[in-house]
């Protein structure tokens, strides 16, 4: 089975800061991290190669730098790195990062399956994993924690809903978003270290890839940032104290109070 | 301090001390009120090849190396030093199989310690031999093709638990030190059980074991090295495992400092951090000095080992003593830092003290550590 993982590098959780003048993500000093969920891929990646046998495929979209995300995954397993990035990239929104990865995946060859994290932990936006199987146009089956059954042709999954979940089969190729709840991701071995550090990454350009430059980059990417900004938290609510028919009509009375 | 670790070391280093972040300190004051072994973290440390550092690449391993065992031990030993001798106590089991194994031998046992499938023991001490080892009092009869084992061990690391022991039983009582030899044991062996399980101190998460002895059989071919051998093989382990022990102590006393300089930034005492004291700061100044004084003399005994300098006895001892006495103050010192909170079992800093005080007693006490100095010293003098 051969599997595509596509992950993004993103700076480490509980250090984000955003700028208040310019609305940008504050990056510098901050250490990059895999995204936290594409770290669920992997380990699932790895996990149903070792079942299944053939390769996993490690796929990201960014700057140079993201090439210690793509080493990392190989050290704890994944066969090979794709590194996408040109600066004509450079200002993708989910719609132009999700058509860019498609066609990275298309230049890459045949797979059986595709796996992302649920959602990026800076961006949370959960569009480019279910963007990547539209411009592929195969099935997805987004938030699974669990594959239940699975072979070369297709897969029966558990996907998880707000309350329980719902159980899944698709036939394959298809591409998959993974929650926290799948499995742990191991710690790569000194094996795997090695590996990685003399492990060959590939770089795919807009020269390899030929895409429509309509559609990458700043230019193909409708989104539009008006504002980014930290919600105020919410601060700490009334408690009414006494006998309940008093208080039913207080509380009455401050909804009231409230509503006008 | 820089201590210009190669790439290699760095790495063992990095993935240790996130193994020590992210699967021991989470579990450490667990295993230390259960007790039980902690196989769920051995399973982690076997798949990222941590028990590969000190068997060689041609039986399984990553390298056969002192520094990196000690790397490896003091990152895991800052966050429980209870999980990290398990580790360690493998290694001492598997070093005098590394140095006197035939390759046979080696084929059979290195591969399965080099993945941490099992784990080995290492066992000298009895009742009436601790420091003595002289006094020993296991036997092992020849019998054509085998030998027969009789005796008690105890005070075993890893006892019980382990699959693999490398077992010091006399052969030839007549002849005192000269008679004793080693000998590889399986777990499962008919005649070889176990004892009562210590309840201990410090480093709990550590099994202890007795091992018993009963007419058990085992195959001459488990002989290590030749009759005769069991003390230079038991000198040349300890020679190789000492700056482990010193490194576990290393370790303790790190982890124990980085605990309490976190913990004065933090208590706040007069409107002002406790860290702004200069009372604090001294305090701060002496452990963080002497912690890093005990390192340079353990990376240099590591160093020394692995560049195969013929007698290390004297620096080995020096690193162990050291290491362990800094780890006993400074575990000391960073629980008093935490006042009445360091005393409470809420707070982890009384188990590093708990787990510092058997580095001053085990794999030779520090007195005997400060006779093997002292006797180098007069020698070298003498010539």
């Amino acid at each position: 089975m051969n599997i595509i993982v596509c992950i993004k590098q993103v700076p480490e959780t509980t250090e984000v800061r955003i700028n208040p003048e310019t609305n940008t993500l504050m990056r510098e000093g901050v250490k990059s991290i895999i995204n936290p969920f594409d770290m669920y891929a992997i380990e699932e990646a790895i996990r149903l190669k070792e079942r299944f046998g053939g390769k996993v495929i490690i796929v990201t979209m960014g700057p140079p730098q993201a090439d210690a995300a793509l080493r990392e995954a190989i050290s704890m397993g994944a066969d090979e790195g794709y590194l996408v990035g040109d600066r004509a990239f450079a200002g993708s929104d989910t719609w132009a990062t999700s058509y860019t990865l498609a066609g990275a995946i298309r230049k890459i060859g045949q797979f059986d399956l595709i796996i992302c994290g649920k959602q990026a932990s800076d961006g949370d936006t959960a569009q480019v994993g279910p963007g990547i199987s539209t411009h592929l146009n195969i099935p997805q089956v987004t938030y699974v924690k669990k594959v239940e059954e699975a072979t070369d042709k297709s897969m029966r999954l558990e996907r998880m809903l707000e309350e329980g979940y719902e159980i899944i089969e698709t036939p394959l190729p298809a591409l998959l978003t993974v929650v926290k709840e799948i499995n742990e991701p191991r710690i790569p071995s000194l094996k795997g270290l090695m590996r990685a550090k003399n492990a060959k990454i590939t770089v795919l350009t807009q020269k390899e890839l030929n895409l429509d430059p309509q559609q990458i980059g700043l230019c193909g990417s409708p989104t539009q940032v008006v504002k980014i900004f930290t919600p105020t938290p919410r601060v700490g609510g009334q408690i009414l104290e006494g006998e309940i028919p008093d208080i039913a009509k207080k509380l009455v009375s401050l909804i009231k109070d409230e509503v006008n | 301090m820089d201590y210009l670790l190669t790439e290699e070391q760095k790495m063992i280093k990095d993935l240790a001390h996130k193994i020590a972040e992210e699967k021991i300190r989470p579990v450490a004051a667990k295993y230390d009120i259960s007790e039980e072994y902690p196989w769920e973290v051995l399973k982690v440390m076997g798949e990222s090849d941590m028990f590969g550092l000190f068997i060689p690449e041609e039986y399984g391993g990553f390298a056969n190396s002192t520094m990196n065992l000690c790397l490896a031990t003091e990152e895991f030993s800052r966050a429980c030093g209870g999980i990290a001798v398990c580790y360690a106590a493998s290694a001492l089991g598997t070093i005098p199989i590394v140095l006197f194994g035939t390759d046979e031998q080696k084929k059979k046992y290195l591969p399965d310690l080099a993945s941490g499938k099992k784990v080995a023991a290492f066992a000298v001490t009895e009742p009436e031999a601790g420091s003595d080892a002289s006094g020993i009092k296991t036997v092992a009869k020849k019998e054509g093709d085998h030998y027969i084992l009789n005796g008690l061990k105890h005070f075993i690391t890893n006892g019980g638990d382990a699959e693999t022991y490398v077992v010091i039983a006399m052969t030839d009582k007549t002849k005192g030190a000269r008679g004793a030899s080693a000998f590889i044991v399986e777990k499962g062996t008919p005649g070889f059980t176990f004892g009562k399980k210590e309840d201990k101190f410090g480093i709990r998460a550590s099994s202890t074991r007795e091992l018993i002895f009963t007419d058990c059989k085992i195959p001459a071919a488990n002989l290590l090295a030749k009759e005769g051998m069991g003390f230079i093989v038991t000198m040349r382990t300890f020679d190789m495992s000492r700056p482990g022990v010193a490194a576990q102590a290393l370790g303790i006393a790190q982890g124990a400092l980085e605990l309490a300089v976190k913990y004065v930034h933090e208590r706040v005492q007069f409107g002002k951090p406790i860290s702004s004291f200069q009372g604090i700061q001294w305090m701060i100044a002496d452990m963080a000095t002497s912690v890093e004084a005990a390192r340079g003399l353990v990376y240099s005994t590591a160093r020394m080992v692995d560049a195969k300098v013929k007698d290390v006895s004297k620096e080995s001892a020096m690193a162990k003593m050291y290491a362990s006495d800094v780890a006993m103050k400074v575990t000391v010192d960073a629980l008093q830092l935490f006042g009445g909170y360091g005393y409470m079992k809420d707070y982890p800093i009384e188990k590093y003290v708990r787990d510092a005080k058997i580095t001053q007693i085990y794999e030779g006490t520090n007195q005997v550590q400060r006779g093997i100095i002292a006797l180098k010293i007069i020698k070298e003098m003498a010539k």
